[in-house]
């Protein structure tokens, strides 16, 4: 530990010190350099340790990940067998129920986060005591999903009936005479997909909540009272102004949410890691590369996320061009 | 008897005009908050109550039983955390994780925004639209290549191949984050530096540095966040090689998934490794709002 916390005070201190040295020295350099050519050169090495990260990090594996899922199993001699991954991905019971789910987990966590997020804004709006609601609801975000996890293991806990519910949500309907529920245990109807979206949108609707809640208050509120003048009634001004308004905002939050669903791994993997047909392809490649050892699969899977999120990317991409034709 | 005439709050004190609200209504807008509010408490709640009542009575009752007497409350199972299940050392873990991999990518970030803000050069404007495009590429899509490039050097199961590993996967968002608001700061102040003789690593130190203190702090929460909360990166890249070397979430999720009625342990694990995420919140609440509102409205 003595050893370890050497190595860190050199990290946090030396790293820092060696890049600031990096860029007087790079200027130093660049003085050498003719006088024409050092506004060439100077870009370059500023923005090359940037890219020298996200080109090892980001670029080449990525590019190494599409290229080894066209290869089998072994990693010693993989061997060429061109889509049979992505065949076995799209026929596999298993890897097509994970699939589903996080078709499933796109839908409803979006859905929910987005419209929670958007109601609580509103809601909000109107009351006093709005910072310290806005900071209840926000809070969960703050915390690992592990911990979220924990957090819900504790209300969803099940107990046979007849015994004392220790679990929050079960003693909850117990008492007007239901259950209980295996919440995490329940396949049937997805019950245990839908408890771990729940999880979820009890972490992700603060972040809906904020972001809608500061275009909320961009909003003119001239724009607002001439709507009322004019007659319109609070449910009117919302549909035909403040929600229109809004529209922009909801579509750069939908985005991000639809990121996190197709992502989703830590929930899942800490709470069923996938039983109870509750598996997502994150975790699906997980598993293929630890429990299988299938690398192939496993980029094949990884490679499917990545597709599925193209879209996206583009979507950004236009909006940001955008933005920057507007600065 | 006289009266005192209390004058009326001003209204320009109130931070807002909020929408009027007809009196019948204002009820039902009360009761829905404060029960939004109830729902969203109670999970977090109900765990800290547990992590505070004694092994014994865990598995019996409910935490809000807890409430009524006999009032039963122990620290003995963040004791047992601590002493126990090796979870202290993870919680040093993740700090020796955390820390250089806040402050890495927020100097490379630094300097990749500023000549992006401020200098031209072939290809800046295509190279940016990457980073973009970047933000949102899945980090599982480069698990296995960057997993085998590190057991080829020997770098799994070791610190630093997750300080790099969250350098490279933090930078998409560091360089979007500190690039719009450097690019935002006046160009006057820029030029005039240049013309009293300043080169671009004085203006950057002097100038495009101070005047992003607010996009620093912002940055440096949201990463800090990240990697304390991360619990895959840390799994692939320590988890099979040196498990001594895991931080919180990953000692965390393999309690869950080893000790399954190890209960009082868990609540208690969570919220140590919840301290440090909450003290970040309660501080410095509103840089972090800052920077979600910011790094996402613009994305």
């Amino acid at each position: 530990m003595g050893s370890q916390l050497i190595t860190a005070v050199v990290v946090v201190l030396g790293v820092p010190a060696a890049l600031i040295a990096y860029i007087w020295g790079s200027e130093r350099l660049i003085s050498l350099a003719p006088e024409r050519w050092r506004p060439r050169l100077r870009p370059w090495l500023w923005i090359g340790p940037a890219l020298a990260f996200l080109g090892f990090f980001l670029v080449y594996p990525t590019i190494r990940t599409i290229i080894r899922s066209l290869y089998g199993k072994s990693e010693l001699k993989p061997k060429f067998v061109g889509l049979d991954n992505f065949r076995w991905f799209f026929t596999n019971s298993d890897a097509r129920g994970a699939l589903l789910n996080n078709v499933v987990w796109l839908l409803f966590l979006t859905l929910f986060t987005v419209g929670l997020g958007l109601l609580i804004a509103v809601l909000v709006d109107r009351v006093r005591y709005e910072a310290w609601a806005k900071s209840i609801i926000f809070l969960p975000l703050a915390i690992s999903m592990v911990a979220a996890g924990v957090i819900w293991k504790f209300m969803y806990d099940y107990k046979p009936p007849g015994v004392a519910q220790t679990g929050t949500l079960n003693a909850a309907i117990g008492t007007v005479g239901l259950g209980p529920i295996g919440w995490l245990q329940s396949p049937a109807f997805r019950v245990s997909t839908f408890a771990l979206i729940a999880i979820m949108v009890w972490m992700w609707t603060g972040f809906a909540m904020v972001i809608i809640s500061a275009a909320l208050k961009g909003i003119d509120p001239e724009l607002l009272e001439a709507a009322r003048v004019d007659g319109a009634n609070e449910w009117q001004v919302f549909r035909k102004v403040t929600f229109p308004l809004l529209g922009p905002t909801l579509a750069v939050v939908s985005t991000t949410m639809i990121i996190t669903s197709l992502k989703t791994f830590d929930i899942v993997y800490t709470l069923t890691n996938g039983n109870y047909d509750t598996d997502v392809i994150a975790n699906l490649m997980v598993k293929q590369m630890f429990t299988f050892g299938d690398f192939g699969r496993a980029s094949a899977v990884a490679v499917v996320l990545l597709l599925a999120i193209v879209p996206i990317m583009a979507f950004n991409i236009r909006q940001f061009r955008a933005q920057e034709s507007v600065r | 008897m006289t009266i005192v005439a209390v004058p009326e709050a001003p209204s320009a004190a109130q931070p807002a005009a909020r929408p009027p609200v007809r009196p019948r209504r204002k009820l039902v807008l009360h009761l829905a908050v404060v029960a939004l509010m109830i729902i969203w408490v109670t999970p977090t709640l109900g765990l800290l109550v547990s992590s505070f009542r004694p092994q014994s009575v865990l598995s019996q009752s409910g935490w809000w039983t807890a409430f009524a007497p006999p009032y039963q409350f122990t620290l003995e199972n963040y004791q047992g955390v601590l002493e126990q299940s090796g979870i202290g050392q993870a919680f040093i873990n993740s700090l020796f994780i955390a820390i250089p991999a806040t402050i890495i990518p927020l100097f490379v970030a630094a300097f990749a925004a500023y000549a992006f803000s401020w200098m031209e050069f072939w290809g800046r404007d295509v190279l940016f639209v990457v980073v973009v495009g970047l933000l949102v590429v899945p980090l599982q899509t480069t698990l296995i290549p960057v997993l085998k490039a590190f057991a080829d050097w020997g770098l799994t199961g070791q610190f630093l191949a997750v300080w790099l590993a969250h350098t490279g996967y933090g930078l998409p968002f560091a360089v979007y984050l500190l690039r719009n608001f450097m690019g935002s700061l006046p160009r006057s102040v820029f030029e005039s530096a240049s013309l009293d003789g300043a080169n671009h690593v004085v203006s950057f130190f002097r100038i495009a540095v101070p005047m992003s203190v607010p996009a620093f702090a912002a940055l440096a929460i949201f990463q800090f966040l990240f990697v304390w909360n991360d619990l895959l990166v840390a799994l692939i890249y320590i988890g099979l090689a040196n498990s001594d070397n895991l931080p919180m979430t990953a000692a965390m999720a393999n309690l869950v998934n080893s000790l399954g009625g190890g209960w009082y342990l868990l609540g208690a694990a969570a919220f140590l490794s919840m301290i440090l995420p909450l003290a970040v919140f309660f501080g410095l609440q509103r840089y972090f709002v800052r920077g979600i509102v910011g790094g996402a409205v613009k994305g």
